[in-house]
């Protein structure tokens, strides 16, 4: 219901009703934007304070980040600067190989996830499948169920798959996904709300080109790669950054389902330094460097970030 | 489809149209089986890892299934749910995320919309402000929990901070380690992180607001507050009901922010439903009563949503 009433929104920049001043309100209004200024400003600075503290602590040795705090030099990169804390990091904890795990574990995943989704949301939009409206209904029907609910029992479902493994011997089976890579890619591929967001977008574009290029003689699956998904790429973008964001950050999954060192992601890498005599400078150094990848993201591809933000609020 | 108004095969008299016919039927049955293919792995993958868990949470609440066992489950009846629910901890849980949601829910809608005014507006540096609001959201909670944990500590940040803006008058509390402070700090940081989320999906939603309204508005001389008032908020009425469904099951399933900064404590004031799921169903194995959990968790998150729907379905 929902649904239907909230368009996929495109985020404008500041489309915002332009108001034309009254007459005599307009000194009112003058002071009412200078508090709206400083009420922008007082919000950035809340923001941002931490993250800057996040950063800047992460260069500093430990004592210095306390003997700072006092003062505005908490927030500034002054003093007995270094890439101490960072080189510590991969010194002591094996975070080259946590973050090596996660671009893996999130590229795969995101990439698996376009073609499998984008896929059945073509057959779901483009042909004349039997069952479809089944189908599709109850594809969107796994949306109300948030992962949290699933998450214990499908640890024990997990540990009950088979499994096979590459051995010098040969293939040899095993019981059990548990501590394997594929148990932090397989279960998070294919996603309803991944398939809505193509059906949306495949729905508007028209059907005259499928049509025409079947004239042509194309197969489907060539109709689905050379006219379809080539003018999709803003339901791909979003779909990828909906898809990225949990890959990289998911905690509670790996948390449960991964105990080897080797197979860690960088959320779940965190645990280690509640085992290790903590230093603080490290821990901000840990956190800087598996921040700094998804801000970098976040700064380049700003619009499709805040598109996927906007439309990922229809589901619900 | 295939039931039209035909004769069955067995009176063949040879039809005119009988020389199209197989041909067409072959072309749709070919594109019913290519759909199919299409749809299959991610049909597939959502029926394992979704469906199959959904039926698991069922079953295996009334078992007394282990994580890993050499036994196989036993049916024993309502044995988990009398368990649960003379669980002290279970029901300091339940009071936990309810205190959670029902102080975020308001507090993270009202400041997010209020953010979304204001940089909705056209003045110097929308774009500016809008990603620094936004930046907490791409940072992942581990790394937000992590960063405040230590904010948070008795010689931390913030209460130096405190410290500072009252003259040294006011001495903070040690937040994470005394019951009265722990959760309102948890709901503080929370609120901070993702507010800027729900920011954006306002944002979306007011930019479906005609501006022409605020025009014919502007000519009648109305004052901000009835502009809000009458334009604004019954405008956003579609987006409401969603950030209300969206926040409240985000409250229900905390989870990240508990278990990297007070693993439930100090005195489970601060352990949630998700955390002693998790504690139960992996930490000591017992599947079976993490599920009694997860299902009981399902049905709240059910009646939560189906109940705002309707509420903002009345309004609407």
């Amino acid at each position: 219901m929902a649904i239907s009433q909230v368009a996929i929104p495109e985020v404008a920049p500041a489309s915002a009703p332009h108001v034309v001043l009254g007459k005599k309100t307009a000194k009112k209004k003058r002071v009412i934007g200078v508090g709206g200024w400083l009420l922008r400003v007082g919000l950035a600075v809340l923001f941002l304070f931490p993250i800057l503290f996040m950063f800047v602590s992460s260069l500093k040795p430990d004592q210095q980040i306390f003997g700072d705090l006092s003062s505005i030099a908490a927030f500034l990169p002054i003093g007995n600067i270094s890439m101490d804390n960072y080189a510590a990091v991969f010194d002591r904890v094996p975070a080259a190989r946590f973050l090596v795990n996660s671009i893996g574990i999130s590229a795969i995943t995101v990439a698996a996830g376009i073609l499998v989704n984008s896929l059945a949301a073509f057959a779901l939009s483009r042909m004349r499948v039997r069952g479809k409206t089944i189908i599709l209904t109850l594809i969107i029907a796994t949306l109300i169920v948030p992962f949290e609910t699933l998450a214990l029992p499908l640890v024990w479902w997990v540990n009950q798959l088979p499994s096979f493994e590459l051995t010098e011997l040969g293939f040899m089976f095993t019981k059990g996904w548990i501590d394997t890579y594929q148990v932090q890619i397989i279960p998070f591929i294919a996603n309803a709300f991944s398939i809505y967001l193509f059906h949306q977008y495949f729905e508007s574009i028209p059907k005259e080109l499928d049509e025409a290029a079947r004239m042509d003689g194309a197969g489907w699956f060539r109709i689905y790669r050379q006219v379809v998904m080539p003018l999709s790429g803003p339901a791909i973008a979003t779909v990828a950054i909906l898809t990225f964001l949990p890959a990289w950050n998911s905690y509670l999954w790996p948390l449960m389902v991964v105990q080897t060192e080797e197979l860690r992601p960088v959320m779940v890498g965190v645990q280690y330094f509640f085992q290790l005599n903590v230093s603080w400078g490290e821990v901000m150094a840990y956190s800087t460097l598996i921040t700094l990848p998804v801000v970098a993201l976040f700064i380049a591809f700003q619009r499709s970030f805040v598109n996927s933000i906007a439309s990922s609020g229809v589901k619900g | 489809m295939t039931t039209t108004l035909e004769r069955p095969p067995a009176a063949s008299a040879p039809r005119p149209a009988r020389s199209i016919r197989p041909k067409r039927d072959r072309t749709s049955k070919t594109e019913n089986l290519a759909g199919l293919a299409m749809l299959a792995p991610a049909v597939l993958l959502l029926a394992l890892f979704i469906f199959i868990p959904a039926i698991l949470a069922f079953g295996l609440a009334f078992t007394n299934a282990r994580l890993i066992s050499p036994y196989p489950a036993i049916f024993v009846g309502l044995d988990n749910f009398v368990r649960l629910f003379a669980d002290a901890a279970f029901f300091r849980a339940l009071l936990n995320v309810a205190y959670f949601a029902v102080v975020v829910v308001p507090l993270q809608a009202g400041l997010a919309l209020v953010m979304a005014i204001l940089v909705n507006k056209k003045v110097r540096g929308t774009t500016f402000f809008r990603t620094v609001y936004f930046l907490p959201v791409v940072t992942s909670m581990v790394v937000v929990s992590l960063l405040w944990l230590f904010m948070y500590r008795q010689d931390g940040l913030i209460n130096v901070i405190i410290e500072r803006v009252t003259m040294g008058l006011v001495t903070g509390p040690d937040w994470l380690n005394d019951t009265s402070t722990s959760m309102p700090a948890i709901i503080l940081m929370s609120v901070w992180q993702g507010v800027g989320f729900h920011m954006i999906i306002w944002l979306s939603g007011l930019q479906t607001i005609p501006a022409d309204l605020y025009e014919a508005a502007d000519l009648d001389g109305v004052t901000a507050w009835q502009r809000f008032r009458y334009i604004t908020w019954p405008g956003l009425s579609a987006t409401r009901s969603l950030i209300l469904v969206t926040i409240t099951i985000q409250a229900l399933s905390l989870f990240t922010q508990i278990s990297v900064m007070t693993q439930g404590g100090p005195l489970n004031s601060t352990t949630t439903v998700v955390y002693e799921a998790v504690e139960s169903g992996f930490a000591q194995q017992e599947t079976g009563y993490a599920s009694a959990i997860s299902l009981v968790f399902f049905v709240i998150v059910l009646l939560i949503s189906v109940v705002q729907r309707f509420l903002s379905r009345e309004k609407a």
